[in-house]
């Protein structure tokens, strides 16, 4: 059989060597850690406690500031200082809740259960309550998604192992380090959908992970492993699901409507300390790399340390960097300063010693059409590209921008190294900035 | 003071093909008809190229020095236009005739109307049209000097086999598919040709759909309208004579004068072929080739517009996932 794909895409250097076989190692927190209100895609998290309040690890610090938000938790004990904006890996600026670390690590008494005497609503509630987000970058709010209109459309239930971005390995090392974290939080997920299918989807060069999730599987379970072709963005949520169940998607639907559920294997991990150990979500797996980083490696960091203190663990620069980026490659975002705290959507700090793309000048396109080749949302980026440029919105919407998933397949292929993903990008943002005005 | 960090939007890698490493390929590709060609006439047709090709960058590098442009001559589109003029010129054109038609290539065709990527016609085919409309005869003329006359498979007219069979004469097609004929420079080496052709395709410069779609509905409608019926000799012959394998590989698959989109390519493919053998069969001319590929040219908006991609998982019209 072949491996699971989609139409398009491209294969970039992947860079995992530098990390991969680097077991994941805690890195202690800093003297001061900032915990965003906003570490999700919904309404920003509401404070509950002040400057001058003693919080324990484990204690919840902002509550959910609506059906489509995410409680935020300390992950150290000590003292609250404040509350201020600080920067983002994307940017623009967020509040955040200060605390002034102890070192004590006094931790609140978690309320473990047997998931399988809960009622569907009451794990839901256990998800909710743990401020689990999608872990693979978007960080849209777990239960939201676990709760579609009409659950018995749900027939599958796929967990997005892909990791395609180049230099990332969190995810790798999650899978391999401890499968039946996955496999049991995938159990607990499928408990809400008795009519659905699981299916874990690894690319093939992650056919360890494959081997060892396998083993985690028993008989009775409705779950499969699947290899899919290794290719970027093949864990892209609308490739990934025509690659395993051969329907498509449009960017104004939503997975459900093709009758899937899609969520990050680190999520579903994440589910399952929630749910059984009954631990928020409080630390996430980062893989620090590059060709100007120190000693590469996969390092489980506290939400709200900084990403200066997440590199001096993987022992600082060893040279100078041009460019440092929060994220892969392909879609991270390139930073300018380290100051900036750990969320629970960040997966990896790149540090290169190269920026290629200040490197080639953009020259004429000369219609090679590699764009369009690449383009896994089928678009014709060389055009788009131009409209975005000219501002030519009725053009744009009539040669499907807003289909444009931002992957950067287009950019990368270009032989004339135009900017395209960037150009197209920006008229994006305009476009939906001005419909959620209206 | 710290050096400082660079800062851009996304993605942050880039591959390492660039424009002028797609023309390189390009040129090698053209390469072994090139040589062919040169064998074939002798070193006057090895003067014609040269002149055709620095004629065609010299007037790319003053246009752009005189409008204060960058000068992007490094690229070697100009080269490549250069190359593929000269290889569609009579291998005894005085030399000031490619220098004309690289000149009208390069300075009317593609600067212009904004240069490399803005051109609405392959600008070496132009070119050729233009000195053809002209200078008619001694376009038309294919006499070879006499050092090189035992080289080729002779014909008594002096005519090339395309405008024999035409006329009602005999050819050989082993001669026409190893090239040993009178035409162009660059045309007569069928086996050069595809091997240049395979080149592309294999380096993946060009895709397959606008050859095989060019070619294919060629030999159909040369079977179904050539007046011949089901004779597959004259078919070969109509394929390995005259600029349809120079044009089909490496003008009808010009980047800036195709549709980008998939199934435009297949239509613009195959308007190619039909255009060609109404030209070939029912005009006055022997050859049709390079006007077909010039007015397919100025369809390709219209082909572009009409096959735009739906996107994916865009329902179409009727409701049919597409």
């Amino acid at each position: 059989m072949g491996l699971l794909t989609f139409r398009g895409g491209i294969h970039p250097d992947d860079g995992k060597a530098l990390s991969k076989n680097r077991e994941v190692v805690p890195v202690e927190a800093g003297d001061t850690l900032y915990f965003p209100l906003s570490q999700h895609i919904g309404a920003p998290a509401v404070p509950l406690v002040q400057k001058g309040d003693r919080v324990l690890r484990g204690q919840m610090i902002a509550e959910a500031g609506g059906f489509v938000s995410a409680p935020v938790y300390a992950s150290v004990s000590g003292t609250v200082t404040g509350i201020r904006p600080m920067r983002m890996a994307a940017g623009s600026f967020c509040d955040c809740i200060v605390v002034e670390n102890d070192r004590l690590m006094e931790e609140v008494p978690y309320e473990k259960a047997e998931w399988e005497e809960l009622k569907g609503e009451e794990i839901l509630n256990r998800i909710r309550k743990a401020g689990i987000v999608g872990m693979g970058g978007a960080g849209f709010p777990t239960h939201v998604k676990l709760a579609p209109k009409d659950p018995e459309q749900i027939d599958t239930i796929l967990v997005n192992g892909a990791e395609c971005e180049p230099y990332l390995t969190s995810d790798y090392r999650r899978m391999l380090e401890e499968p039946d974290q996955v496999t049991e939080g995938l159990r607990i997920v499928l408990k809400l959908f008795p009519k659905a299918r699981g299916c874990i989807c690894v690319e093939d060069n992650k056919r360890d992970c494959a081997q060892a999730l396998k083993k985690c599987l028993r008989p009775e379970d409705r779950i499969d492993v699947k290899l899919l072709k290794t290719k970027y963005p093949q864990g892209a949520e609308r490739m990934l699901i025509y690659a395993v169940t051969g329907r498509k998607i449009n960017s104004s639907m939503l997975p459900a409507d093709a009758g899937c559920i899609v969520d990050n294997v680190d999520t579903v991990a994440a589910i399952y300390r929630a749910v059984v150990l009954g631990e928020p979500l409080m630390g996430r797996i980062l893989t620090v790399t590059g060709d100007a980083v120190s000693s590469p490696g996969n390092f489980l960091a506290p939400v709200g340390m900084l990403f200066s203190e997440v590199l001096e663990a993987a022992g600082g620069l060893k040279n100078q960097a041009e460019k440092l980026i929060i994220g892969g490659p392909m879609m991270g975002n390139a930073i300018f300063d380290l100051q900036i705290p750990v969320t629970k959507t960040s997966s990896a700090l790149l540090a290169l010693t190269a920026d290629e793309v200040s490197a080639m000048e953009p020259s004429a396109c000369i219609n090679c059409g590699r764009c369009a080749e690449v383009c896994p949302g089928q678009v014709l980026p060389a055009r788009l590209a131009v409209f975005a440029d000219h501002g030519e919105e009725e053009n744009f919407l009539k040669y499907h921008g807003m289909e444009c998933c931002e992957c950067g397949c287009c950019s990368y292929v270009c032989p004339a190294k135009r900017q395209l993903t960037q150009s197209i990008k920006s008229m994006r943002k305009m476009i939906l900035d001005k419909r959620k005005k209206k | 003071m710290e050096k400082l960090l660079h800062v851009s939007s996304s993605p942050h890698v880039r591959s390492k093909a660039k424009t002028s490493t797609i023309m390189l390929l390009v040129i090698i590709a053209l390469w072994p008809a090139a040589c062919f060609g040169v064998w074939l006439n002798g070193p006057y047709a090895a003067a014609v190229l040269g002149v055709s090709i620095g004629a065609a960058v010299l007037t790319e590098y003053i246009y752009e020095r005189l409008m204060k442009r960058p000068v992007t001559v490094g690229d070697g589109s100009a080269v490549v236009t250069g190359l593929l003029l000269g290889m569609n010129l009579p291998p005894l054109v005085p030399l000031w005739m490619p220098v004309l038609g690289s000149v009208f290539a390069i300075l009317v065709v593609k600067q212009l109307f904004g240069g490399l990527g803005q051109n609405f016609m392959n600008p070496a085919l132009a070119g050729r049209c233009f000195l053809m409309i002209s200078f008619s005869a001694r376009m038309t003329s294919f006499a070879v000097s006499d050092g090189t006359l035992n080289k080729i498979v002779d014909t008594v007219s002096g005519a090339t086999p395309l405008a024999e069979i035409k006329g009602g004469g005999s050819f050989d097609l082993l001669s026409m598919f190893l090239g040993t004929t009178r035409g162009t420079i660059g045309e007569t080496c069928t086996l050069a040709l595809l091997a240049g052709g395979i080149f592309l395709v294999i380096t993946g410069v060009i895709r397959l759909t606008v050859p095989l779609a060019y070619l294919g509905s060629f030999s159909v409608f040369a079977l179904l309208a050539g007046g011949h019926g089901m004779d597959f000799p004259w078919l070969a012959a109509q394929l390995c004579g005259g600029g349809l394998m120079l044009g089909a590989w490496f003008m009808a698959t010009d980047y800036v004068t195709r549709p980008i989109t998939r199934t435009g390519q297949i239509v613009y493919g195959i308007i190619l072929g039909i255009m060609t053998g109404l030209f070939r069969f029912f005009g006055g001319s022997a050859e049709g080739v390079s006007y077909a590929i010039i007015f397919s040219n100025l369809l390709v908006p219209l082909i572009e517009r009409l096959t735009l991609p739906g996107g994916f998982g865009i329902k179409r019209k009727g409701g049919a996932d597409k």
